[in-house]
């Protein structure tokens, strides 16, 4: 095999109070289409920038055709050749096509922009991709399609010899995924190497020749994509042993639902997020949204809180039909929502424990009133203890906490409103092993012992199989199974996700 | 047709169209009411009573398409008139010497105020606001009199008069006018000025595209100081004076002169004809208080107030109208 | 010393600090500083009851501009609308020579703080409403305010001869203080009393450090930006009668000139974050008081009034250097940088040794 265009060895990144990577290798070499997988968080987009200079190194080496690089910014990657095409397109919205494209490196004549010939270029790139627009409007004109081919265009006309792709498909439909997937074999062709990043997997198989698994940070391992079949792969991603997976025991005792149903939504869908989702929700029941990043549950979580607004199908509490046009209304059916991303839109963090405890109990309350408090300290108190929250005090700032205890601070302050009905979205990400098991027992426990509705929503197959008692699986913002019973097993729903049933 | 006002309203030059409108429109009216208006002078004396605003303006202007502003910019301009009348008073220097020697200080005051903002990641309306107090502190600490120009060089200068057509035009007026045509040259055909559109389009697009942040930044707050100091001397031109309360309230009429002539205060959109007409706009209605004769001078201050709150709203909807369009586009395109 | 360094990490501890060497430097070089006097019919008299007396203006316009500043928002209309106010007060007592009062003098009062609030009513409409930034929103005001007040006035400076009009920011007979003092008072008061038995307070911080959580819990943003905004507005209505009666007239030009400024200073002093979140009503009022201090005690020095933001431009620029993470972080690198050098430097002399 002739010598790799991309060696980064052992590299580390370290963020206060976590390890985003750890002792991380990545290999790409030219004329390959190599593809970086993980679940959220488990270090894609930290080593992408990381290698693009967005974020400095913590160890470890990069080197590029044998010649060791140290990226310190966007623009010293650019120059050794190395462009990024992100998710969120990052272009200005305010200027034009062609500007966009050739911003910072504009042709001059007489030491001022030729704009004939910048606009003239990009027509002529843009030509290569297929698309056929005019240039000279600005970029805020065009559908997020669009603007990702000209972030293509642009990433691919400056000299690059690596290029990235951070889910560049994840808002094209199949036409507009086929044509770039026609331009990024075509510049495979030209001898660069891909890094490509996406949540779909038949994409993967489609386009890639390699994959590179990451999990927590750490290297699971490199492989061909011709000798990894699809239910392994997943096993990987979610850190199971694929021959563990078949004969995985059930934890204890599952909550056994009752008949009544909560909350039900019939073909609810949501403009842009969520297309075809229909499910019942009983009363203490414990149901699990699965699926991969990307493919709606949390989209279908934040419907049921007021959050996304239904725009089609219906939505029924108690079974009779209701519009949850924001999160108080949703709060006044009983239900509460631990949100995914806990740090920007879960705690508040210069406020203390017992604020963030009492605050979704006082926003019902209303802002005119107070909760006492000796009521306030009443409820914290009660709380940490019973959450088992390790604080030094109940009036230490949420901030000061490691992850699993703000965790536990959040689901406090929903207990705390008294709830029916329970959305935990990920509750589990980046906290300890220890308090992941309290989590998930706490979980059960609540629909079992309190008749709650929950709703389980995680990354990591085998936490769901062990507290679900019904597991929806979703991908590509629909429902596409619904597993009960027996049925609830990592194998199953890695068949689910994978496409292999119905 | 529907669709065509939809586009027109999205278009970045929708501001502008609706200024020079505007500005047409109050014209007429002015030739409809008074006859003075006819005189091509009066249009004439627009450029002439505003040479410094509209200096002041584009500097402002720049502040304000990467989303950021400059508050300081009235007491730089007082500033600079107090040392020039001070030093031509009270030192043997030469008049270009004074000149080359205030504009430097206007520059190396707008490139402190830019370091502090882009290094230390500060509010710039804080920064500038301390300018602004700073400036006209030190003003009152040179002098709290009047200072007058009598330098028979600088007098002569401001005496002079370009006849243009059937008017004329004064020294500020050509200072200014080449101003603009710099201003929009760098802004439209040179790397650094595109650059400033896409910071103000979005900083961390900006970044990620490899563009200079930190030197764009710190850039155009030293433009802005060195339009101040420019300004100043065509101020100083128009009053042959320096005093304290020079400029008070300028940094107002410059913020309302680029947001009328269509520049967005979140950055990003805006361009140097729009910030002249925002200026001869202001220049319209005070001819118009002077015309009419009864109406008094704190009319403009109101005016100008409601139409920086008329354009500002405007903004805000042109805004969510296009972010309407680019999502329904999206939709379509997926569905 | 846990105790010491408790109270040297509070945000107390900057304001504290900084009146208590205003004010020694004041006990050593004015003589009889701390003098206090009561006059036969039971009033104080003083230079430090002066600088009291003076700080209540400053004091009710930073309670109005914590509670802003805490939603990281600011209202820079504060001085505009205090010229408002104080014009609508003097125009409707109106200036008549026989000192009669056009108006009765408590509607007059009230109009003047009503529209004050109506003012607050507008930003709180378009930062929470429009969602306009904060500075442009009520920039506008800043920019109209003035040309509303001379319109009232019609650019005269109303002389209001009405004499109970004067009692407001002076000395109501009997009273060992001059009114403002007490209105001052009165509105700290006020806002502690409603901090303490809402939870306002709470939503308001929850806001300023992170909007997407307080709405995720419930929280109506648009409704808690809104009433900060018209609480400032109220303040601003207050000061303006004050201002107003201290000179017994309106003066659309000079009324409250700058004091958004101090406004800021005070706040950004007591400790409060520029970018929002946990605010420290003592501080601010704190901060005012040692703003006015500082004021008085550069106008003993011969610092005329139009030099003094010479001083105050360098005060803002060193607290926001000191409030700035980012100086922070950099002041850390350095430090830890010579350090290293140091320990270098060290080594290499055990080497040559």
């Amino acid at each position: 095999m002739a010598a790799a265009l991309l060696e980064m060895r052992h590299i580390d990144k370290v963020f206060p109070g976590v390890k985003a990577l750890s002792n991380v290798d990545f290999t790409l070499h030219a004329g390959e289409i190599h593809s970086l997988m993980g679940e959220n968080g488990a270090g894609k987009s930290t080593l992408v920038k990381v290698l693009t200079g967005v974020y400095p190194k913590d160890g470890g080496t990069i080197h590029l055709n044998g010649k060791e690089i140290y990226p310190k910014t966007p623009k010293e990657a650019q120059e050794e050749g190395i462009s990024t095409v992100y998710q969120e397109v990052n272009l200005c919205p305010n200027l034009t096509v062609a500007e966009n494209i050739f911003i910072g490196r504009e042709p001059r004549r007489f030491g001022f922009i030729d704009w004939k010939e910048v606009n003239r270029r990009s027509i002529e790139l843009l030509k290569k991709l297929d698309v056929d627009i005019d240039v000279s409007k600005t970029l805020d004109n065009y559908p997020v399609a669009i603007q990702q081919m000209v972030a293509i265009a642009r990433a691919v006309d400056v000299d690059a010899k690596i290029l990235i792709l951070d889910e560049p498909t994840s808002s094209l439909n199949e036409v507009e995924t086929e044509r770039l997937f026609r331009i990024v074999r075509q510049l495979q062709k030209q001898g660069m190497g891909i890094i490509f990043i996406s949540h779909f997997l038949e994409q993967i198989y489609e386009l890639c020749d390699h994959i590179t698994i990451l999990r927590n940070g750490e290297l699971v391992g490199s492989y061909e994509v011709a000798k990894l079949p699809r239910l392994e792969l997943i096993a990987k991603m979610v850190g199971k042993n694929l021959n563990d997976v078949k004969d995985m025991d059930k934890m204890a005792e599952k909550s056994v639902p009752s008949d009544e149903v909560f909350i039900e939504t019939n073909h609810a869908a949501s403009t842009g997020q969520i297309k075809d989702v229909s499910l019942q929700i009983h009363k203490g029941e414990v149901i699990g949204l699965a699926g991969l990043l990307g493919s709606g549950r949390t989209e279908t979580a934040e419907m049921m809180f007021g959050l996304k607004e239904v725009t089609g199908g219906s939505l029924k509490i108690n079974g009779k039909e209701e519009k949850l046009s924001n999160p108080m209304a949703a709060m006044k059916e009983k239900i509460a929502f631990c949100p995914e991303d806990r740090k920007l839109s879960g705690i508040i963090g210069d406020l203390t424990v017992r604020e963030n405890i009492i605050l979704a109990l006082q926003a019902m309350d209303g802002m005119f009133t107070h909760i006492p408090y000796s009521k306030q300290v009443e409820l914290a108190d009660k709380f940490i203890d019973k959450l088992r929250i390790k604080v030094s005090d109940r009036d230490q700032l949420i901030k000061n906490l490691s992850g699993g205890n703000q965790q536990k601070v959040i689901i406090a302050r929903w207990l705390a409103t008294q709830p029916r009905f329970l959305i935990l979205d990920e509750p589990t990400r980046g906290i300890d092993v220890g308090t992941k098991t309290e989590i998930q027992k706490m979980a059960v426990e609540l629909a079992k012992n309190e008749g709650m509705s929950v709703a389980f929503i995680s990354s990591e197959m085998d936490e769901m199989v062990r507290t679900c008692s019904k597991l929806v699986v979703m991908r590509d913002r629909k429902k596409v199974a619904e597993l009960t019973g027996d049925q609830i097993s990592s194998e199953g729903v890695m068949e689910a996700i994978a496409g292999g049933e119905k | 047709m529907k669709k065509k006002i939809s586009e027109l309203i999205a278009s970045k030059y929708f501001s502008f169209f609706v200024t020079v409108i505007l500005f047409a429109i109050l014209y007429g009216v002015g030739i409809g009411m008074y006859k003075g208006f006819m005189k091509p002078q009066v249009f004439l004396n627009l450029f002439i009573d505003n040479a410094a605003l509209i200096i002041v303006t584009i500097g402002i202007t720049f502040t304000l398409l990467i989303g950021g502003i400059d508050l300081s910019v009235g007491a730089v301009l007082a500033l600079t008139c107090m040392v020039l009348a001070w030093l031509l008073a009270n030192t043997g220097i030469s008049v270009f010497a004074a000149i080359a020697l205030v504009l430097l200080m206007g520059t190396a005051f707008g490139a402190i105020q830019g370091y502090l903002i882009a290094k230390f990641d500060l509010q710039p309306f804080i920064i500038t606001l301390a300018g602004m107090l700073f400036c006209r502190g030190m003003t009152a600490v040179i002098s709290r009199e009047t200072i007058n120009i009598t330098n028979p060089t600088f007098v002569a200068m401001a005496d002079f008069r370009l006849s243009v057509g059937a008017g004329f035009v004064s020294m500020g007026v050509i200072i200014a006018i080449i101003a603009l045509i710099v201003a929009a040259v760098v802004l439209g055909f040179t790397r650094f000025g595109r650059n400033i559109y896409a910071l103000g389009g979005s900083e961390s697009s900006a970044s990620l595209m490899g563009l200079p942040v930190f030197k764009t930044k710190v850039s155009v707050y030293t433009i802005s100081g060195f339009c101040s100091a420019l300004g100043g001397i065509a101020y100083a031109l128009m009053m042959l004076t320096g005093y304290n309360l020079h400029g008070m309230g300028m940094e107002m009429d410059a913020i309302a002169s680029s947001v009328i002539g269509g520049t967005l205060l979140t950055g990003g959109v805006g361009f140097i004809p729009g910030a002249l007409f925002g200026v001869l706009i202001q220049g319209v209605i005070l001819t118009f208080i002077s015309f009419q004769g009864t109406l008094s001078a704190w009319w403009t201050k109101i005016v100008v107030g409601a139409l920086l709150c008329v354009f500002i709203i405007m903004q805000a909807f042109i805004t969510e109208h296009k972010s309407k369009l680019t999502a329904k586009s999206s939709l379509e395109e997926n569905s | 010393m846990d105790k010491l360094k408790s109270f040297t990490s509070s945000s107390l501890f900057l304001p504290i600090v900084a009146l208590a060497v205003l004010l020694i430097f004041n006990g050593i070089f004015v003589e009889g500083f701390f003098d206090i006097q009561i006059t036969e019919d039971g009033r104080l008299f003083g230079r430090v009851i002066d600088i009291l007396t003076r700080s209540s203006s400053l004091v009710i316009l930073s309670l109005g501009m914590t509670l802003v500043i805490a939603t990281s928002g600011i209202d820079i209309s504060v001085g505009a609308v205090v010229a408002i106010s104080a014009a609508v007060v003097c125009t409707l007592i109106g200036g008549r020579g026989d000192g009669a009062a056009e108006t009765p003098m408590a509607l007059a009062m009230l109009a003047s703080v009503g529209i004050g609030i109506l003012c607050g009513i507008w930003n709180g409409i378009l930062v929470a409403k429009f969602k306009i930034q904060a500075v442009v929103a009520t920039l506008i005001l800043m920019t109209a305010g003035r040309g509303i007040a001379q319109l009232l006035t019609e650019g005269q400076i109303v002389t209001v001869y009405y004499k109970p009009f004067a009692s407001i920011a002076g000395v109501i007979p009997g009273m060992p203080l001059p009114t403002n003092v007490f209105i001052a008072l009165a509105m700290v008061l006020l806002v502690v009393f409603v901090m303490k038995k809402t939870s306002i307070g709470l939503f308001i911080q929850s806001v300023g450090i992170n909007p997407t959580a307080a709405k995720y819990v419930g929280i109506n943003v648009t409704l808690v930006l809104f009433l900060v905004y018209a609480f400032s507005g109220f303040c601003a209505g207050v000061t303006g009668l004050i201002e107003s009666s201290l000179i017994k007239a309106a003066d659309a030009n000079n009324a409250g000139l700058n004091m958004e400024m101090d406004a800021i200073l005070a706040v950004a002093l007591g400790g409060t974050l520029l970018s929002g979140g946990k605010f420290y009503l003592g501080g601010s009022v704190i901060g005012a008081v040692t703003i006015q201090t500082l004021t008085t005690t550069l106008y003993a020095l011969g610092v005329s009034a139009d030099q003094l933001p010479v001083v105050k431009a360098i005060a803002v620029i060193a607290i926001c250097l000191i409030q700035s993470k980012k100086a922070r972080d950099l002041f850390d690198k350095w430090k830890s940088g010579r350090s290293a050098k140091a320990v270098t430097a060290d080594a290499k002399a055990v080497n040559k040794a």
